[in-house]
C-alpha cells in the first residue's frame, strides 16, 4: 500500500528540553492512526512538525514524499490540519472564514462554492453559516475547525484533538464523521479519549516521553499487551462459596466479586480458563448465566506501558 | 498563480477585518479630521495672503509668494507626513501580532501559502486602507483647483511622495507587528522606530562626516521633502522603494525563525 507519511529519526528539542526522541513510523494511504500518550509526551509537537509549523531539530517527516520543511509548501498541498486549540479569526463569519481558507488552501474558483456548500454540511454549520466567529459555541467552533481542515479535499488529515470540549452528541457526530473519511483520507489523529481512539483508528502509536512505546491495532494491542487473560461469569450460588471456588481453579491468579452474581477472574496471558469455570459452575449445580472472555481495555494497555516505561 | 490566489486570498481577508473593526474608522475619521484641520488653515493663511497682495498689487515680494502649491499644499503634505507617524502604528500593529496572539497564525501557516504571500497580503492590505484614507484628502485638491489656478505636477509629485512614505511606514510597522505577540508594544516598537527614521537625518547639523552623510541618506524626512516641494528624484524613488523591501524581508525572516525558535 502507498505511504502517505514517513517518519524517521524524528527528533525535536525545545531548548535544551528534549520533546520529541528519534521517532520512526510510517502510515499507509487511506489509514487511521491513532496518536496516543499522555500529556507532554510528544504528541503534538509531532504533529505540529508534520503541518510545517515547527521545524525538527533532527531527522525527516515527509508527506506524500515531500519533506515537511525543505519540501513545506508541496507537503502542505496535501493537508488538513486541525489544531489542538482552534483559533479562528474572530471577527470574519463562518462563510467568510471558509472562503479565505478555500482560497489560501488553492481550491479553484468554479469549485469555491461548492467545496464550501460540501464542509459546512458535512459539519453540521448550515444554522451559523452567516454567524460571527466570536460569536459561535466551543462545539461550532471545533466543526469549524474540522471544516476547514476537510476543504480541498487533502489526501492527509491531521487532528489534533478533535472532540475535546464537545458535548456527547457532538463526539458522535464528530466521530462518525471522521469515521466516514476512511479510505478516502488517511487520518492521523491524536486523542486523549481512549475509546474514542479504538473505535475509530486501525491503528494505534502510544507515544510517551518522546519515543513510540507500541504500535498496532488496537485490539491486538489490548491482547498482547494487557496483563494476562480475564473472564467475566455471572453465576447464580452461594456468593462467597462460588468466589473460593473459582479461587481454587488452578491457573488462577485472582478473582474480583463485582457484586450481583458478578466476578471477574483473572489467569496468566494465554490461559484459557472458560471451559474449566463452565465445568466447575455446572459440577456444583450452580446456574450459569453468562460466561465471557473480558479483553483488556486501550485505557489498560496504555496505563500499564506508560507506568512500565517509568518504572 | 495559486500564490497569486493565495495572495489574493490574504489582502481580501485582511480587509474584511479592518472593516469589520472600529480601528479603521477611528485612525480615518482623526487623520481626516487633522489633515482638513491643516488644509483649512493653509487655505485661511492663503487668503490673508492674498488680500494683502491685493492691496499692495506693486509689492513683488508678496506676490511671489502666492503659490498655491508652496503655500497650501507643501506644508500639507509635510503635516500629513508627521501625522503618519501616529496613524502608521495603528494600522499596522495588529497585522502579525494578533494573529501569534490568537493563535491563528498555527493554522494560517499550515494553508499551502508561501510566507510573500502572507506578508505582501497584509502589507497590501494596511497600503490598500491607508490609499482610501488619502484618496479622501484629494478632494482638498479637487476642491481648490475649481477656484484657482494649481501645479497639479507638483501636488501629484506631493501624491507620490505620499504614497511611498505611507508605504515604508507600513513595512515597518508590519516588522514591529511580527517581533511580538502584543499590539500595544507592536505599535509603541513601530512609532519609536518611525519617529527614529524621521529624525535621524538631524545629526548632521551637529556638523559635517561621513556618519552625518549616512545618517541623512537613512532620514525618511529628507527624502519625502523634495517630494513635498514638487521634486521627483530617483535617489528617493529608489530609497523608499528599498526601504519597503528591506522591511518586508527582514519580516519574512523574523517569520521564518518561528519555526525554529518556537
Amino acid at each position: 500500500m502507498e505511504t502517505m507519511v514517513e517518519v524517521q529519526d524524528l527528533t525535536k528539542y525545545y531548548g535544551p528540553h528534549l520533546a520529541v526522541s528519534r521517532l520512526d513510523f510510517e502510515v499507509a494511504a487511506g489509514e487511521i492512526v491513532g496518536f496516543l500518550g499522555p500529556n507532554g509526551a510528544g504528541k503534538t509537537t509531532t504533529l505540529k512538525i508534520l503541518a510545517g509549523v515547527l521545524a525538527p531539530s533532527a531527522g525527516t517527516a515527509r508527506i506524500n514524499g515531500y519533506d515537511c520543511f525543505t519540501e513545506s509548501l508541496a507537503a502542505r498541498r496535501s493537508l488538513g490540519y486541525m489544531p489542538e486549540n482552534v483559533a479562528i479569526y474572530r471577527d470574519l463569519t463562518v462563510a467568510q472564514f471558509l472562503q479565505f481558507a478555500a482560497r489560501a488552501k488553492g481550491v479553484e474558483s468554479i469549485e469555491e462554492n461548492r467545496e464550501i456548500d460540501r464542509v459546512v454540511a458535512a459539519c453540521g454549520l448550515e444554522e451559523v453559516r452567516h454567524t460571527l466567529v466570536a460569536a459561535l459555541s466551543k462545539g461550532f467552533r471545533q466543526r469549524l475547525g474540522l471544516s476547514q481542515a476537510l476543504l480541498n479535499q487533502p489526501s492527509l488529515l491531521i487532528l489534533d484533538e478533535p472532540t475535546i470540549g464537545l458535548d456527547p452528541s457532538q463526539i458522535v457526530e464528530i466521530r462518525q464523521l471522521i469515521k466516514d473519511l476512511e479510505g478516502d483520507h488517511t487520518v492521523i489523529l491524536s486523542s486523549h479519549i481512549l475509546p474514542e481512539v479504538s473505535q475509530l483508528c486501525d491503528r494505534v502509536i502510544i507515544i510517551n516521553r518522546g519515543q513510540i512505546v507500541a504500535s498496532d491495532r488496537p485490539e491486538n494491542l489490548s491482547r498482547q499487551l494487557g496483563q494476562g487473560s480475564r473472564v467475566h461469569l455471572t453465576v447464580d450460588g452461594p456468593g462467597g462459596e462460588v468466589e473460593a471456588a473459582l479461587q481454587a481453579v488452578s491457573g488462577v491468579n485472582r478473582v474480583q466479586s463485582l457484586g450481583e452474581n458478578n466476578f471477574l477472574v483473572e489467569a496468566d496471558r494465554g490461559r484459557e480458563l472458560r471451559p474449566e469455570l463452565a465445568r466447575l459452575v455446572v459440577a456444583r449445580d450452580w446456574e450459569l448465566l453468562e460466561l465471557k472472555s473480558q479483553e483488556f481495555t486501550l485505557e489498560e494497555v496504555f496505563l500499564n506501558l506508560v507506568t512500565e516505561e517509568e518504572s | 498563480m495559486s500564490q497569486f490566489r493565495g495572495w489574493l486570498a490574504v489582502v481580501r481577508k485582511e480587509l474584511t477585518v479592518y472593516f469589520a473593526t472600529p480601528i479603521f474608522y477611528i485612525t480615518g475619521f482623526f487623520f481626516l479630521l487633522l489633515a482638513g484641520y491643516f488644509f483649512y488653515t493653509n487655505v485661511l493663511y492663503y487668503n490673508i495672503i492674498s488680500f494683502q497682495a491685493a492691496q499692495q498689487a506693486a509689492n513683488p515680494q508678496i506676490a511671489a509668494q502666492l503659490n498655491p502649491q508652496q503655500m497650501v499644499f507643501r506644508p500639507l503634505f509635510a503635516v500629513i507626513g508627521i501625522i503618519l507617524l501616529f496613524l502608521v502604528p495603528f494600522i499596522t500593529m495588529r497585522l502579525l501580532a494578533e494573529e501569534k496572539r490568537s493563535g491563528t497564525a498555527e493554522l494560517l501557516f499550515t494553508y499551502p501559502l508561501t510566507d510573500w504571500a502572507v506578508i505582501s497580503g497584509k502589507f497590501s492590505a494596511a497600503l490598500v486602507i491607508y490609499l482610501i484614507l488619502l484618496a479622501f484628502t484629494t478632494s482638498y485638491a479637487v476642491v481648490f483647483g475649481l477656484i484657482t489656478r494649481l501645479d497639479w505636477a507638483a501636488v501629484g509629485a506631493g501624491y507620490l511622495g505620499l504614497v511611498l512614505l505611507g508605504g515604508a511606514c507600513l513595512s515597518l510597522g508590519l516588522f514591529a507587528s511580527s517581533l511580538t505577540e502584543n499590539q500595544i508594544v507592536a505599535g509603541v516598537v513601530a512609532f519609536a522606530l518611525l519617529l527614529l527614521f524621521w529624525i535621524i537625518g538631524w545629526v548632521q547639523e551637529l556638523g559635517p562626516g561621513v556618519l552625518g552623510s549616512v545618517f541623512k541618506y537613512l532620514s525618511l524626512l529628507d527624502h519625502y521633502e523634495n517630494f513635498t516641494k514638487g521634486v521627483i528624484d530617483t535617489r528617493d524613488l529608489v530609497y523608499c522603494v528599498s526601504f519597503i523591501y528591506f522591511f518586508l524581508f527582514l519580516t519574512k525572516r523574523q517569520l521564518e525563525s518561528r519555526r525554529w525558535r518556537a
